[in-house]
C-alpha cells in the first residue's frame, strides 16, 4: 500500500554511506581533541585559548550537522533547515539577551 | 536493629504532621484496595497488555488525561487548604513550613503534572484522528514520553509523605533552593520530578510536529488542518526550543545542589540572578504551550456549535504561529524589579504588549464566528463563550503588569496572582474542560449528562469570579503572594473569606463533574453513530471509540472541514464516493520497555534524591539496558489482515 510508504519505516531515505561517517566521526573527535590538548598544556594565553574553543565549538557544530544530521541531503520541504534556522535565532536571542540582562546584575 | 529501622523509618517517611499522616494512611489504604480489587478480578494480564505496554495513542491519551484529573485533585486539595488558612490566619491551621510546601506544590502540580498532561492527553486522542493517520510519527516514543511524565511526577509526588516536599516556590529561586536554603530533600525530589517528566515532554513535542508534517491523509494541505492542529503545531514547535532551556537550568541547579558547583550561589563567582533568567525563558514559553491549543479547542468547538465556517482561518493560523515566536522574546518581564535598567524593562514591556495583539486578533475571529451563526449552547460551547470575557479580562489585567513602571507597584502582589489565575483558569482550564467534554463521546463511545455538566459550570464560573475578583483589590491593598499570615488590622480578612467561599464553589464544580462522570457511566448508552455533534472535522467521520487503526481507508481530503463539505454535498444528491478496496494495515507492536526504562529513570532519580550510589547505578544501568534492548529488537510491526479488518469494521458499523 502506497500510504506505508510515505510514513511507514520502510520509506529508505539516504542515511549517508559509511564514508561519510566515519570522516565525520574523525573531524569531531580531532575537534574535540584540540582544545584538549591546549588546554592541558597550557599552550596559548588565556584569550587565545578561549577563542580556539570558540571556534572549535562552532565547527564541532557544523560537522554534526553535515555528517550525521544529514542537513545537505533533505529534501524538500526544507524543515530541518527552518528548524535550524530558528534555532540559531533562538540561541542568539538567549546568549544575547542574558548577556544584555545580566550586565546590569553583575555581582561583585 | 529494630532501633535502626526506626530511626530510617523517621527519616524517610514525613511525620509529626496529622494532615499528611492522613494522606499516608489513605495512600496506603488504597493501594492496598487497587493490588486487591486487581488480583480479585484477575486482571493484572489484561493491564500489562491493553494499557501499560500500550502504544496506541488513543489510550495514551486517556492514561494522560486520568493522570491528569488525579493531579488536578491532588493540586485542588493544595489550593483549598491555602485558602482555609488565609480565611482565618489566626486559626493556624498549617504551620509556616507546610505552607511553604503546598504552595510550592500546588503551583508544580498544576501547571507540569495537571496542565501538560491533560494537553498531551488531548493531543494524543485529537491530532491523529483530525489529520487522518493511524497513530503518531513514532508511537514508541510516545508511550516513553507517557511513561517518563508519569514516573515524573510520582516521583514529584511522593515527596510529601517520603523525604519531604520542595518548599521554594514553584519556580525554585536560587539562593533559596540552593543546598545553603532548602538542606532537605524536598529540593532534590523537584529536580528529578521535573527533570525526568521534562524529557517526556519534549518527546511529545517532536513528536507531534513530525506528526503533523509528515502524516497527514492524502490531499490535505498544511492550510486544511483543522485550526486545533495548528495550535498543537505552534504549541509543540515551542516546546521544542523552549523545554532544552529548563532542563540545562535544572540541570546547572542539580550540580550546585550535588556537587558543590556555583553557577547560581551567591558566593564564589555564581549568580542567582542568572538563574531567574533562564528559567523564565523557559517558563513564559511554557505559558503560551499551554494556552495556545486550548485556542485551538475554541476555535474547533465555536466552528461546530454556530454551524459556520471558523471567521478568519488565515489570521488565525498567522496569530498561532506569532504567538509561539514572540513568546521566546518576553521573558524579562516576569523580572522588572530585578534591576536590568530602563533600556531592557523598556523592551520586554513593549514585546509583551506586542504579544497581546494577536491573541486580541483570535478573539474577534471567534466572536465572527458566532456572528449570525445558528449557536447552540451545548457544554463544550459554555466553557467557550464563559472562556471569551474571562480570559479578556485577565489579558486586560496582564497588560497592566507589562507597564514596567506600574510593575513595581503590583509585582508579586496579589493583583498578580489574580491575573495568573484568571488566564490559566479562564483560558487554559476552561478550554481544556471544552475540549474534553467536545471530545469525550469520540473518546469513550458515550455522551456525558448535560445537566450534571451545567451544573459544575456553572459553580466553576461563579466560584472563579467569587474567589479571583477579591483577590485583585487585595493585591492593589498590599497583600504579597506567599504569606501566611497577617495582622487583623490589615483589614484584609473580609475579602479573603469571600475569595475561600469561591474557592469551596469550585471545589463542588469538580465534585458535580466526578458525579457527571459516575452518572453517564452508569446510565450508560452507546453512541448510535461516530458523529456526536455534527461535526465538521474527519474524527466525526469514524465510528466512537475509534478502532485500533482509526480509519479502514485513509481519507482522500479535498476540503478545509472536509468531512463538513462531504456531508453538505450527499445532503444536496451527491453520490456518495466509492469505496476503495481494504488493505492490509501496518501497525506498530505493543511494548513494555518504555513503562520498565520509565521505572528505571524513577529508580535513578530516587537515588540521586537520597544520594544512594547503589540506587543509582541500577537504575541507569536499567535505562542503558532498555536502551539496547530496543535498539536490538527488529519485530516491532505487524500488519492487520483485511477479512480482520472487515469483520471489526462490520462489528462497528452494524450498530449503527
Amino acid at each position: 500500500m502506497e500510504q506505508h510508504n510515505a510514513h511507514g519505516h520502510e520509506s529508505h531515505e539516504s542515511h549517508g554511506s559509511m564514508k561519510s561517517y566515519v570522516i565525520g566521526f574523525l573531524l569531531s573527535i580531532v575537534l574535540t581533541i584540540i582544545p584538549l590538548v591546549l588546554v592541558m598544556n597550557d599552550m596559548l594565553s588565556k584569550k587565545a585559548t578561549t577563542a580556539i574553543i570558540l571556534v572549535m565549538a562552532v565547527l564541532q557544530f557544523a560537522v554534526q550537522l553535515i555528517f550525521f544530521m544529514h542537513l545537505r541531503e533533505e529534501q524538500k520541504p526544507r524543515y530541518n533547515l527552518m528548524a535550524l534556522i530558528f534555532g540559531l535565532v533562538i540561541l542568539l536571542t538567549i546568549v544575547a539577551g542574558s548577556i544584555w540582562i545580566m550586565t546590569y546584575n553583575a555581582i561583585g | 536493629m529494630l532501633d535502626k529501622i526506626k530511626e530510617f523509618a523517621s527519616e524517610f517517611f514525613v511525620t509529626g504532621d496529622p494532615l499528611i499522616l492522613g494522606a499516608q494512611v489513605s495512600i496506603a489504604l488504597s493501594l492496598v484496595a487497587i493490588i486487591f480489587t486487581l488480583t480479585f478480578f484477575k486482571k493484572w494480564k489484561w493491564l500489562w497488555t491493553e494499557w501499560l505496554t500500550s502504544v496506541d495513542h488513543k489510550k495514551i491519551g486517556i492514561m494522560y488525561i486520568i493522570a491528569s484529573i488525579l493531579m488536578l485533585f491532588r493540586g485542588g486539595v493544595d489550593a483549598l487548604l491555602m485558602r482555609v488558612q488565609l480565611a482565618a490566619p489566626e486559626l493556624e491551621f498549617l504551620h509556616p513550613e507546610h505552607y511553604n510546601q503546598i504552595f510550592t506544590t500546588h503551583g508544580v502540580i498544576m501547571i507540569l503534572f495537571m496542565a501538560m498532561p491533560l494537553m498531551f492527553g488531548l493531543f494524543n486522542i485529537v491530532v491523529p484522528l483530525q489529520i487522518g493517520a493511524r497513530d503518531v510519527a513514532f508511537p514508541f516514543l510516545n508511550s516513553l514520553s507517557f511513561w517518563m511524565f508519569f514516573f515524573g511526577a510520582m516521583l514529584f509526588n511522593v515527596s510529601f509523605i517520603i523525604g519531604g516536599s520542595p518548599d521554594a516556590g514553584w519556580l525554585a529561586y536560587p539562593p533559596l533552593s540552593e543546598l545553603s536554603g532548602s538542606p532537605g530533600l524536598g529540593q532534590d525530589f523537584y529536580i528529578w520530578g521535573i527533570q525526568i517528566s521534562g524529557i517526556g515532554s519534549l518527546a511529545t513535542g517532536i513528536n507531534f510536529v513530525v506528526t503533523i508534517l509528515k502524516m497527514r491523509a492524502p490531499g490535505m494541505k498544511l492550510m486544511q488542518m483543522p485550526m486545533f492542529v495548528w495550535s498543537v503545531l505552534s504549541s509543540c514547535i515551542t516546546i521544542m526550543f523552549a523545554f532544552p532551556i529548563l532542563t540545562v537550568t535544572l540541570f546547572l541547579l542539580f550540580l550546585d545542589r550535588y556537587l558543590g558547583a556555583h553557577f547560581f550561589t551567591l558566593d564564589g563567582g555564581g549568580n542567582p540572578m542568572m538563574y531567574i533568567n533562564l528559567i523564565w525563558m523557559w517558563g513564559h514559553p511554557e505559558v503560551y504551550i499551554v494556552i495556545l491549543p486550548a485556542f485551538g479547542i475554541f476555535s474547533e468547538v465555536v466552528s461546530a456549535f454556530s454551524k459556520k465556517k471558523l471567521f478568519g482561518y488565515k489570521s488565525m493560523v498567522f496569530a498561532l504561529m506569532s504567538i509561539s515566536f514572540f513568546s521566546f522574546f518576553t521573558w524579562a518581564h516576569h523580572f522588572f524589579t530585578m534591576g536590568s535598567g530602563a533600556n531592557v524593562n523598556a523592551f520586554f514591556a513593549l514585546t509583551t504588549m506586542l504579544i497581546a495583539i494577536p491573541t486580541g486578533v483570535k478573539v474577534f475571529n471567534w466572536l465572527f464566528t458566532m456572528y449570525r451563526g445558528r449557536i447552540k449552547f451545548t457544554t463544550p460551547m459554555m466553557w467557550t463563550v464563559a472562556f471569551i470575557p474571562c480570559f479578556v479580562v485577565g489579558g486586560m489585567t496582564g497588560v497592566l503588569l507589562s507597564v514596567a513602571p506600574a510593575d513595581f507597584q503590583f509585582h508579586n502582589s496579589y493583583f498578580l496572582i489574580a491575573h495568573f489565575h484568571q488566564v490559566l483558569i479562564g483560558g487554559v482550564v476552561f478550554g481544556y474542560f471544552a475540549g474534553l467534554y467536545y471530545w469525550w463521546p469520540k473518546m469513550f463511545g458515550f455522551r456525558l449528562h448535560e445537566g450534571l455538566g451545567k451544573w459544575a459550570f456553572w459553580f466553576w464560573n461563579i466560584g472563579f469570579y467569587v474567589c479571583f475578583m477579591p483577590q485583585y483589590a487585595l493585591g492593589l491593598m498590599g497583600m504579597t503572594r506567599r504569606v501566611n499570615e497577617y495582622d487583623f488590622d490589615m483589614g484584609w480578612q473580609p475579602l479573603n473569606v469571600i475569595s475561600t467561599v469561591g474557592a469551596f464553589l469550585m471545589g463542588l464544580a469538580f465534585i458535580f463533574q466526578v458525579w457527571q462522570i459516575a452518572h453517564s457511566i452508569k446510565f450508560y448508552k452507546k453512541e448510535k453513530d461516530g458523529d456526536a455533534w455534527d461535526g465538521r472535522t474527519l474524527e466525526w467521520s469514524i465510528p466512537s471509540p475509534a478502532p485500533l487503526y482509526n480509519f479502514a481507508r485513509l481519507p482522500q481530503v479535498t476540503h478545509q472541514d472536509d468531512w463538513w463539505e462531504e456531508k453538505q454535498r450527499i445532503a444536496a444528491g451527491g453520490a456518495p464516493k466509492p469505496l476503495a478496496p481494504l488493505e492490509p494495515i501496518h501497525m506498530p507492536k505493543n511494548s513494555g520497555i518504555p513503562f520498565i526504562m520509565s521505572v528505571c529513570w524513577f529508580t535513578a532519580g530516587f537515588g540521586f534524591v537520597w544520594d544512594w550510589k547503589w540506587m543509582i547505578v541500577t537504575g541507569l544501568a536499567g535505562v542503558a539496558v532498555c536502551m539496547l534492548a530496543r535498539s536490538f529488537s527488529y519485530d516491532t510491526d505487524y500488519y492487520i489482515p483485511v477479512d480482520e479488518i472487515e469483520r471489526t469494521e462490520a462489528a462497528l458499523r452494524g450498530t449503527k
